[in-house]
């Protein structure tokens, strides 16, 4: 039979996985021979393991072919709200991987890795001055696990005024991301809800009748500010003064912090404790989905209840110390130091300055997309937006088209979609984060084809959206048939 | 200021086309008090490349890095050589600035690599499947101890069989008293679980046939900790467990002063439902194409909330890129020669430290790390042999975790143990 070969095109990068390009006796490393001896395991010897066997050019075009599957910051406009996908500075990669750093163990003797520790240091005294909150650790290994950090401080800060057996409740707003809920259910706590109010914000009269019924039984309110609707807590020196009323803590999702970097301090709102994705705000790449690093930094007053380790400055010499009353260890070693040289050498190249600029530019540029898409897409909040818009699909949803099709098309459309369906208070949203890393005409070049996008829908010829994409590596997935028999290894899949 | 985009000429024209003057305005929603207009002080301007990175460098260059000399640190974290082409792949825009793949038809390359990860940790452990990836072994076996109590319910023990890894269990021990739970050492129909590390914080090699019957008849599930992953491919895998948990950062990630690091999570496919973290799948698109999918996500934070089997969102996914690549190029051969290298190298270590005064082996079984105690302070040991530029074991009382690798000399081996001999006697 003659071979017919497909028309794909020159750069549709298709590749098997692996174990299908495997050919027996193929390898991709050269290790030294091994001289026949005894093996002391007290086991024999492993059979088979099962992995592929290809050699080096197969691997490099493999990982190669599949990473042309793939759209990033790098490549273009990606607009991911409360994810804050700005461009990654290749010097922060370069610093990470300075032998010195990068090739050092977390058990080493600590006159041997002072400079490490200093680079920490340094880090926790910069994130305490941008807020103004006293103390900071460094130990969470994620946003995630830094509110677990920020809520395990608050726990023990209750319990040792004797107070944690009847301090059960945190307050939670329905736009807060999924992490803090679930956060505090891990730490044990229940869940009281705060409904937004009509301008996307937590209602100040609400929260006053939440601290008056539940009063002392509450343990803190966990709030993001600015808030995932896009908006500033205006309120939000109230409601800190009604939170501390009864004694309870004020925590900080820094999740959005990017739009009031440099701008506001949040000890001067009244937060407690906060913490910050250094894969946000101060550029570390996400890489696909991380590694993150979640710091907190909390008032002076609960800086002894911080996870351990903890770097402290005696004389001239830098020391891991854990906190007195430490509310304990939250990961392995010293957290993601990696993303802590990323982090600082971020901070040092932008400056005081530059990152209060970062923080404007950003705030301006999403009330940019706001100010011309306003008339074309549902605004379910009025008023300035920070660092984010929030807009719906409830003007394109009479015509049959949803925010699913919306970001399908920008798909088809070569950008990466908003983030979709979040917050959960409003019907189809779209939350729009530019970031002050794009140009005017990156974002010009967004919002033209969102009108363009809203004009086909209105004038009934989006229907074709539903199918989008079309050019894509691939099309629409199967998420039914995923999760209904799920193939979770090559094992299972032939 | 290099990373910014606009130009002031941008901004003013920006600023009109919203209808205000200045960009406070946009800020109307902070009190005024509140709003800073100056940058804050005690911090410096912004600097350029040059600047900075003399600032890092000269930080860096006060440390003294694990290549400098000869090193036997391990106790959770290898050091082991990574192929050039590893860090070649993952510095790739494609993979290093893209986020977690929610939108799939976009980021088919991403997922292809982690449902690769899943497949090869599966195969490591024994298990049927494997997630995505955990921050590190230490909360990845934390979140095993929390999966078990939601697994066994009303049961609230923990029981641990041999050395762990302190740093574990004192991670564990924060998750576990949120949920009023213990570690125990008696393994009764009170545990949800019992934990053996494999090999263990000292380096001994347990027999889990052992361990797999007394879970049985406590009715108990067992999870077992791997956190030196090259050592899967000498021993047999741990296919006796439930769920396998550990530190895979031995292959692709490095030393990273201890973070990032690269936590695993593989278990038996019948709990998968109560799995913690991403998982990603196979399936088909709209033209019957295979693809891929993160999937099974109505156990996770932002569908279920607080109903969610855990908090964790960022995952370690370049690392775990980093450790797919690498096993990728040691394959099924080199990754099993690797293991061979590398415990043949801790025999030549025994060897040459069984001739010195003052040093006694206690391990009966190892693979690349075994413990010696010594006739002083380890501690006090670990300070001589520094004086000497060696980076010696990890110290505990008169004992030394020693660990090596396929990076270690015969050239160190020999140095090591003469300069213990010489500090010993």
């Amino acid at each position: 039979m003659t071979f017919i070969p497909q028309e794909i095109g020159g750069l549709n990068h298709e590749t098997d996985i692996l174990i299908k390009q495997s050919r027996a006796g193929a390898c991709g490393v050269d290790l030294p021979e091994v001289t026949s001896f005894t093996i002391r395991t007290g086991q024999k010897e492993r059979q088979e393991i099962g992995l592929p066997q290809v050699n080096e050019p197969t691997v490099i075009r493999h990982f190669v072919r599949l990473s042309n599957q793939n759209y990033s910051i790098d490549a273009g406009f990606y607009p991911l709200g409360s994810c804050t996908m700005k461009h990654n500075p290749r010097l922060n990669e370069k610093m990470a991987r300075l032998p010195g750093l990068a090739d050092i163990h977390p058990l080493q003797d600590q006159s041997t890795v002072q400079g490490a520790l200093e680079l920490m240091f340094n880090l926790q005294n910069w994130l305490a001055t941008l807020t103004g909150l006293g103390a900071v650790s460094l130990a969470p290994a994620a946003g995630a696990q830094g509110e677990l950090a920020g809520m395990l401080v608050i726990k023990k800060a209750h319990e040792t005024k004797g107070e944690a057996a009847t301090r059960k409740i945190v307050l939670i707003p329905d736009s807060a991301h999924g992490t803090n809920p679930a956060t505090a259910a891990m730490c044990g706590f229940e869940i009281k809800v705060i409904p937004s109010n009509k301008d996307g914000l937590i209602d100040l009269e609400t929260f006053k009748k939440l601290i008056a019924e539940h009063g002392r039984s509450i343990a803190g309110t966990m709030i993001t500010n600015p808030n995932t609707c896009g908006k500033f807590e205006k309120d939000i020196k109230e409601i800190a003064d009604l939170i501390h009323s009864v004694g309870a803590y004020f925590y900080c999702d820094g999740a959005n912090y990017n739009a009031i970097v440099g701008k506001v301090r949040p000890a001067d709102i009244g937060v407690d404790v906060m913490h910050f994705n250094l894969h946000k705000t101060f550029s570390t790449p996400h890489g696909g989905g991380g590694p993150g690093s979640g710091p907190i930094a909390v008032r002076a007053e609960l800086a002894e209840f911080l996870p351990t380790p903890h770097v402290e400055k005696e004389g001239s010499a830098y020391k891991l110390v854990a906190p007195k009353s430490s509310c304990g260890k939250v990961k392995g070693f010293n957290g993601q130091f990696g993303m802590h040289i990323r982090a600082l050498t971020y901070m040092l190249s932008h400056g005081s300055d530059g990152l209060q600029k970062v923080a404007e530019d950003s705030v301006l540029s999403a009330n940019y997309i706001l100010s011309k898409l306003k008339d074309l897409y549902h605004v379910p909040f009025e008023g300035n937006c920070m660092h984010e818009c929030l807009l719906t699909d409830k003007l394109q949803k009479v015509k049959g088209i949803s925010t699913l099709d919306i970001a399908k098309a920008l798909v088809e459309y070569g950008i990466h979609p908003m983030t979709v369906f979040f917050p959960l208070v409003v019907q189809g949203a779209m939350l729009i984060e530019p970031t002050e890393t794009e140009t005017k005409e990156t974002i010009d070049q967004f919002i033209d084809t969102m009108v363009f996008i809203a004009k086909e829908i209105e004038s009934g010829k989006g229907d074709r959206f539903h199918n989008y994409p079309v050019s894509t590596p691939r099309r629409r997935l199967d998420d039914v048939r995923a999760a209904k028999t799920p193939i979770l290894t090559w094992m299972n899949n032939n | 200021m290099r990373y910014l985009a606009l130009t002031e000429k941008d901004r003013k024209e920006m600023l009109e086309s919203i209808g205000v003057s200045n960009v406070d305005q946009l800020y109307d929603a902070v009190p005024e008090e509140f709003l800073l207009k100056k940058p804050i002080s005690n911090l410096p301007s912004h600097q350029g490349e040059i600047e900075v990175e003399s600032f890092i460098k000269s930080l860096s260059n006060k440390n003294r890095s694990a290549s400098e000399g000869p090193f036997f640190l391990g106790a959770g974290c290898y050091k082991h050589h990574i192929p050039a082409s590893v860090d070649h792949i993952i510095q790739r825009s494609e993979y290093l600035t893209s986020y977690t793949p929610y939108q799939p038809e976009i980021s088919q390359g991403t997922l292809a690599v982690i449902f690769q990860f899943q497949s090869i940790i599966a195969l490591l452990t024994g298990m049927e499947i494997a997630n995505a990836s955990m921050y590190d072994g230490a909360t990845s076996m934390a979140e095993s101890c929390l999966m078990a109590l939601r697994i066994k319910q009303g049961r609230k023990n923990i029981a641990t069989i041999g050395n762990i890894h302190p740093d574990y269990l004192e991670v564990a021990k924060t998750y576990l008293d949120l949920n009023d739970a213990n570690f125990v050492s008696q393994v009764d129909e009170s545990c949800a679980a019992v934990i053996v590390q494999y090999p263990d914080f000292q380096g001994e090699i347990n027999s889990l046939d052992e361990v797999r019957k007394k879970c049985d008849s406590a009715g108990a599930l067992l999870i077992v900790v791997t956190n030196e992953i090259v050592s899967l491919g000498l021993l047999e895998s741990p296919k006796q467990a439930d769920i396998v948990v550990g530190e895979a950062s031995s292959l692709g990630v490095g030393l990273n002063f201890g973070g990032p690091l690269l936590g695993f999570f593989a278990c038996k496919k019948e709990f998968v439902r109560q799995m913690p973290g991403r998982i990603c799948g196979a399936t088909v698109d709209a033209d019957g194409k295979p693809g891929y999918v993160l999937t099974l996500n109505a156990r996770e934070q932002h569908i279920r909330r607080e109903k969610a089997t855990s908090n964790i969102c960022s995952n370690q996914g370049l690392c775990a890129t980093a450790f797919t690549i690498h096993t990728s190029l040691l394959g099924e051969i080199g990754f099993k020669k690797l293991a061979l290298i590398n415990h043949k190298k801790a025999c030549d270590l025994a060897d040459a430290l069984s001739s010195v005064k003052g040093v006694k082996i206690l391990n009966k079984s190892f693979f690349n790390e075994f413990t010696i105690e010594l006739s002083k302070d380890a501690a006090e040991v670990n300070k001589k042999l520094l004086a000497k530029n060696i980076i010696g074991g990890f110290a505990q009382g008169n004992k030394m975790i020693l660990a090596v690798s396929e990076l270690t000399s015969e050239n160190d081996i020999k140095t090591f143990a003469q300069e213990l001999e010489k500090i010993l006697n």
